[in-house]
C-alpha cells in the first residue's frame, strides 16, 4: 500500500476540484487532486458546446476550453494530480483510501475538499413504466456516446425533462442529423436555463411539451416508440391526452443528484438536497472536511461552481494551516431555513459568533438558493424571528437559476440564536417604485 | 453429434438439471432461445429461497420446496453463490386475524420446517424495526433465504460446462422431430440430435412439449412487477410477506442478497408470453402493497422497476417427470413460484425419472463440484485489494462506481466458462450497472471492454439479443477524421 501525505486533498478533478485546488495552492498549501477519470475536467470534457466562463473569464468558452484554463494554472503551480484513482473511503480522521492501477493508496490529509460532483437521475427514480429495451439513456450518457466515443445512440429521439443537458443534447443530435421529435417536461415551465430553451429548442423548431410526461416505453428489445400524456397539477396523468411518438431512443434529463456515497462513510451528515450540511465556511459536520460544487448543491453555471469551490479551497487551506474555523456543530450555528417560495437554501447553518478578524477576512456570508417556481416582482427577504435582516428586489426568479445573496456581517449582529434564520419570498406591493429603482 | 440429452432452456431449472446430469457419464447440451443464461423468468423474480410451509399439501411444489431448501447451503458454498438465510416473516396486520398464519404454522410443523409464531410486538419490532405499527403477529421462518437467481443459474451452468455439458445460445427451438431412437431439434439455422429431451423451457414449455407430441398441458404467463431500491443497510432485515391472496404470496418487501431492498410482485395473468413491461397502475399496486408492511419505505431511493413472467401450468403445479405420451421426453414444466426454491430438488427428481425410464446413468469417477472462485473486489479487505492490483492492474481500474466493480472482474466474467458476451451478461455476472446510476456511467466503458476482449467493433456489442444494439453508426467522420490542418495548412499532430 502506498502511503502519502498532503495539506489539502481534493476529491474530484472536475470544475469544483480544479478551482479549489488552484486557490488552496495560492494560499501556500501542498495540494493533491484525486480524480477517478483518466483526465481532468470532469463532465466539462464532454460539454463541447460554448457558454462557459462568461462571468469568470468574460469570454464564451467550450467546456474543455474552460477546463483547460484551470489545468494550465494547475500545471504552472505544479499541483499534484492522481488520475485514474478512485476514492473508496474517507475517515473522519481525514485518511483517504483510494485505488488505482498501481495499487491501494492511502492519503493522510490535513483538510479535504469534497468535489465529486453529481450523477443523473435515472428512469427507475421517476417510475417510467413499460419495457426495458436498449435506447433509454440519460442525456449525459448520450452526450458521452456522441461527443467522446463518436457513436450515434439513435436516429429519432424523445427527450424527457427540459434540464440543460437535455436541451443541449436536443440541439447536438439535430446537428448530427438526428430528429428530435419532442422535449417533454412535467413542470409547467422549462427546468433549464431560458437561454438554452431559446438557443437549443426554439431555434431548431423542436417542440417542448410542458406539463407532460412519458407514460410508456414501447419496444421489448429496442425502443420503438414513446407515449406521453399531459399531467395535472399533482403530476397525475390526465386520461385521454396520450400522444404516441415513433422513435428509437428516449433520453432522460430529469435532474441531478449530488454524489455523496463516500461522504457518508466519513460520517458526514447530508441535507435533504442530498448534499452535505455546511456552514458559511463550507465546512461539513466533520471538522476539516469541506464541500463545494455539485456535490454540495446542483449549480446552474460552472462559473458559480468555481466561485464556490474557490471559497472551499481557501477555507481548506486555512484549516490545514491551523486556523480554527467555526464548527457547524457549535451552539452559535443558527439554522438557515427555506421559507415561502424557496426550494432550498444554503448554507444549512450560519455561525453567528464569528471572530471579527476572521469575519472581515471572509467577507459577507454568501447565501445561495433556488425558488420553487418561476416568480416575478418579488422581494427575497431574510428574517430572524420577526426581525428582518435582509431584503432584495428581484424582477424575475427562476428555479433553473441559482440566486446568490450576500449578507453583510453587520446583518448578523444581535441574532437571536433560539430562532432560525428564514429566507422567504414576498410579493412586491404594487407601485413600490422607489425600492425598485434603488435595487435595479 | 448425437447427444444423450438435450436440455431446452437455460434458466435455473435447466442449469440445475445440466449440473446434476454432468455428474454422470453422459453427453448433454443446453439449448437456449435467448442470448445468455437466466434471461427470462429466472432473472426477474423475488430471489427468495422459501422455507416450504406455504405450497399446498401434497403438491409437487411443496415436496420440491421442502426437499430443496436444505440443499442450497452446500451448492452455494461449492459454487461461490451469494446466499443468506435471513429468515422470513408472514405479517398479520390488525384486522386480518391470525388464522392464516396459524394454518401455515401447522403446515410448517407437519413438514418439519422450523417455524414460530411471534405475538410479542416489542420482539417483532426489535427484529424488524421499520415494520408497520399495525402488526399483530408474525410467522417467523428462519430457514427462508435470499439468493441471486441469475448468479445461481450462471454458477450452475459454469459448473456443468466444466464437467462437459455444451451450451448454445440465441437458438430458439422451431421444431422437434421424433425419430424413434432419437430426436432432431431444429433451431434457427442449426439442428441438434439427442436421444432424450429435457423440457425446461419455462414460459414456452407447453410449446416445446407440443412440438415433441405431448399436448397435455398449457402454460399461462403471470406477470409480477417489482420496484428495486438502493442499498438501504438494515432498513429491512427479513423477507416480509403479507397475508397472501389466492393468486400469489402477495406483495413482499425484502432485502436482496446484495443489500438492496425490493417491493413486489403483484400477480396478473395475461396471454402474452412476450409482454414483460411494467405498468403505471401495476407499479402503484406494488408500492401500496409494500407500504402496508413498511410504511416508511423511502421511495426516493428506488433505482429501477421491472417485471417478470411466471410460468403457470394448467394444473397449477409443477409438472416433473417423463411424458406419458412421448417416451424420453422429460418435463420440468410449470416451474413458477416456488421454482427458484425448488430447482435443486427438481434436478434430482429428473435424474430419478430418467433412471426410472430405463436409461442407465453411471456416475463419473471425477466430477468437479466447484468452479474457480470469482474475484469480487468490493468484498475484499484493503490488503488483499492491493495484492490483487499488484498481480493484475486491471483490478485497480474501477469501471462501475456504484457497485465498485473493476475492469479485472469484467474481463474475468467474459473469459470464464460460458462467459459473458453481452452488456447484460457482464452485468449479471459482476453487478456492473446494477447500482444507483443504472449503468449511466459504466455502460460506454463496458462496451469498450467487451469489444476489445471479443475482438469486435463497439457497434457490434449488444445489451442482450442481437436486436438490442446500442449504436446507429458513427457521428460525422468522428472516428476517422481527415488529416487535421491548422490555419496555415500545416498538419496538426493529434
Amino acid at each position: 500500500m502506498k502511503q502519502t501525505e498532503t495539506d489539502v486533498a481534493i476529491i474530484g478533478g472536475g470544475p469544483a476540484g480544479l478551482a479549489a485546488a488552484v486557490e488552496a495552492d495560492k494560499a501556500g498549501c501542498k495540494v493533491m487532486i484525486i480524480e477517478r477519470d483518466d483526465g481532468l475536467g470532469g463532465i466539462l470534457q464532454q460539454c463541447i458546446h460554448p457558454g462557459f466562463g462568461l462571468h469568470e473569464f468574460k469570454e464564451e468558452l467550450a467546456g474543455p476550453e474552460y477546463a483547460q484554463r484551470y489545468i494550465d494554472m494547475l500545471e504552472k503551480a505544479k499541483i499534484e494530480v492522481m488520475l485514474g484513482t478512485m476514492v473508496l473511503d474517507i475517515t473522519p480522521k481525514k485518511e483517504i483510501f483510494a485505488i488505482n492501477e498501481q495499487g491501494v493508496v492511502k492519503v493522510q490529509a490535513k483538510a479535504i475538499v469534497l468535489a465529486m460532483g453529481c450523477r443523473e437521475r435515472t428512469r427507475g427514480a421517476i417510475k417510467i413504466p413499460g419495457y426495458r429495451p436498449t435506447g433509454v439513456y440519460t442525456a449525459g450518457t448520450a452526450q458521452r456516446f456522441v461527443n467522446i466515443e463518436g457513436f450515434m445512440p439513435g436516429t429519432r429521439y424523445v427527450i424527457l425533462g427540459s434540464g440543460d443537458i437535455g436541451m443541449i443534447m436536443a440541439r447536438r443530435l439535430t446537428w448530427e442529423g438526428a430528429k428530435v421529435e419532442a422535449v417533454v417536461e412535467i413542470m409547467p415551465y422549462p427546468s433549464g436555463l431560458v437561454r438554452n430553451k431559446v438557443q437549443c429548442l426554439d431555434d431548431y423548431g423542436i417542440p417542448l411539451y410542458l406539463s407532460h410526461t412519458v407514460v410508456r416505453v414501447h419496444g421489448k428489445d429496442r425502443v420503438t416508440g414513446i407515449t406521453i400524456a399531459r399531467v395535472d397539477e399533482n403530476w397525475k396523468m390526465v386520461p385521454g391526452t396520450e400522444m404516441f411518438f415513433n422513435c428509437d431512443t428516449l433520453l432522460l434529463s430529469v435532474g441531478l443528484i449530488p454524489e455523496n456515497e463516500v461522504s457518508k462513510k466519513a460520517g458526514i451528515k447530508l441535507a435533504k438536497t442530498n448534499g452535505p450540511e455546511v456552514n458559511q465556511f463550507l465546512q461539513t459536520n466533520v471538522d476539516g472536511i469541506f464541500a463545494s460544487g455539485n456535490v454540495l448543491q446542483v449549480h446552474d453555471l460552472v462559473d458559480n461552481v468555481a466561485m464556490e469551490a474557490k471559497r472551499a479551497g481557501i477555507m481548506a487551506a486555512m484549516y490545514a494551516t491551523g486556523v480554527r474555523l467555526p464548527s457547524i456543530n457549535a451552539t452559535d450555528a443558527v439554522p438557515l431555513v427555506a421559507g415561502n417560495g424557496i426550494g432550498y437554501v444554503l448554507p444549512n447553518k450560519i455561525n453567528t459568533n464569528v471572530d471579527q478578524a476572521l469575519a472581515s477576512m471572509i467577507g459577507p456570508v454568501k447565501v445561495s438558493l433556488r425558488v420553487k417556481k418561476p416568480v416575478d416582482e418579488m422581494y427575497v427577504k431574510i428574517k430572524n424571528g420577526t426581525n428582518e435582516i435582509y431584503k432584495k428586489y428581484s424582477k424575475h426568479l427562476r428555479p433553473s437559476e441559482m440566486a446568490i445573496l450576500e449578507l453583510a456581517k453587520d446583518a448578523l449582529k444581535g441574532i437571536d440564536k433560539t430562532q432560525p434564520i428564514e429566507v422567504y419570498l414576498e410579493p412586491k406591493p404594487a407601485k413600490d417604485v422607489t425600492t425598485e429603482a434603488k435595487h435595479e | 453429434m448425437l447427444y444423450d440429452f438435450a436440455i431446452i432452456g437455460a434458466g435455473v431449472t435447466g442449469t440445475a438439471i445440466a449440473r446434476e446430469l454432468s455428474k454422470y457419464k453422459v453427453s448433454a447440451i443446453v439449448i437456449e432461445k435467448l442470448s445468455d443464461i437466466a434471461c427470462e423468468t429466472s432473472k426477474a423474480n423475488s430471489g427468495i429461497i422459501h422455507a416450504g410451509y406455504d405450497a399446498p399439501e401434497n403438491s409437487l411444489k411443496a415436496k420440491m420446496n421442502v426437499r430443496s431448501n436444505p440443499l442450497y447451503d452446500e451448492v452455494c458454498k461449492e459454487l461461490y453463490i451469494p446466499f443468506k438465510r435471513l429468515g422470513s416473516f408472514v405479517v398479520a396486520l390488525a384486522g386480518q386475524g391470525t388464522a392464516y398464519i396459524e394454518e401455515l404454522y401447522q403446515n410448517g410443523i407437519e413438514r418439519g420446517i422450523p417455524v414460530e409464531i411471534i405475538k410479542d410486538l416489542a420482539q417483532i419490532k426489535k427484529m424488524e424495526p421499520n415494520i408497520s405499527n399495525e402488526v399483530e403477529a408474525v410467522l417467523h421462518a428462519p430457514t427462508a433465504g435470499v439468493i441471486s437467481p441469475f448468479m445461481l443459474a450462471i454458477a450452475l451452468a459454469e459448473n456443468a460446462n466444466i464437467n462437459g455439458v455444451d451450451f448454445v445460445f440465441n437458438a430458439p427451438v422451431q421444431a422437434i422431430e421424433n425419430m424413434g431412437r432419437f430426436f432432431i431439434i431444429d433451431t434457427h439455422g442449426k439442428s441438434f440430435q439427442a436421444k432424450a429431451i429435457i423440457n425446461a423451457a419455462g414460459l414456452y414449455a407447453d410449446d416445446i412439449s407440443k412440438m415433441a407430441g405431448d399436448e397435455s398441458f398449457t402454460i399461462t404467463p403471470r406477470k409480477g412487477e417489482y420496484v428495486l431500491l438502493d442499498k438501504l443497510s438494515d432498513f429491512v432485515r427479513k423477507v416480509l410477506f403479507p397475508v397472501p391472496t389466492k393468486k400469489s404470496k402477495g406483495i413482499l418487501v425484502s432485502p436482496t442478497v446484495d443489500g438492496n431492498v425490493f417491493l413486489g410482485p403483484n400477480a396478473r395473468d395475461q396471454d402474452s408470453k412476450i409482454d414483460n413491461s411494467t405498468t403505471l397502475n401495476g407499479l402503484d399496486e406494488v408500492i401500496d402493497g409494500g407500504r402496508k408492511l413498511i410504511p416508511g419505505i423511502p421511495l426516493v431511493d428506488s433505482i429501477t422497476n421491472f417485471a417478470g413472467l411466471r410460468a403457470v401450468s394448467s394444473i397449477n403445479d409443477f409438472i416433473i417427470g417423463e411424458s406419458k405420451v412421448t417416451p424420453k421426453l422429460f418435463q420440468a414444466a410449470g416451474i413458477q413460484s416456488p421454482g427458484l426454491s425448488s430447482c435443486l430438488g427438481i434436478a434430482e427428481e429428473i435424474i430419478d425419472a430418467i433412471k426410472a425410464s430405463g436409461i442407465e446413468l453411471k456416475l463419473k469417477d471425477h466430477f468437479n463440484p466447484t468452479r474457480e472462485k470469482p474475484i469480487v473486489f468490493a468484498e475484499l479487505p484493503w490488503s488483499e485489494r492491493d495484492a490483487l492490483v499488484q498481480w493484475n492492474k486491471q483490478f485497480g481500474h474501477i469501471i462501475c462506481r456504484c457497485e465498485t466493480v473493476t475492469e479485472g472482474e469484467i474481463v474475468q466474467a467474459i473469459r470464464r466458462p460460458v462467459g459473458a458476451r453481452t452488456v447484460d451478461g457482464v452485468k449479471f455476472r459482476t453487478r456492473v450497472g446494477m447500482g444507483r446510476c443504472q449503468g449511466g456511467f459504466c455502460t460506454p466503458r463496458v462496451i469498450k471492454i467487451l469489444a476489445r476482449e471479443l475482438g469486435v467493433e463497439e457497434e457490434e456489442i449488444v445489451k442482450r439479443e442481437p436486436s438490442t444494439k446500442y449504436f446507429f453508426g458513427e457521428t460525422k467522420e468522428f472516428r476517422h477524421p481527415r488529416t487535421a490542418r491548422g490555419h496555415n495548412g500545416e498538419v496538426l499532430q493529434p
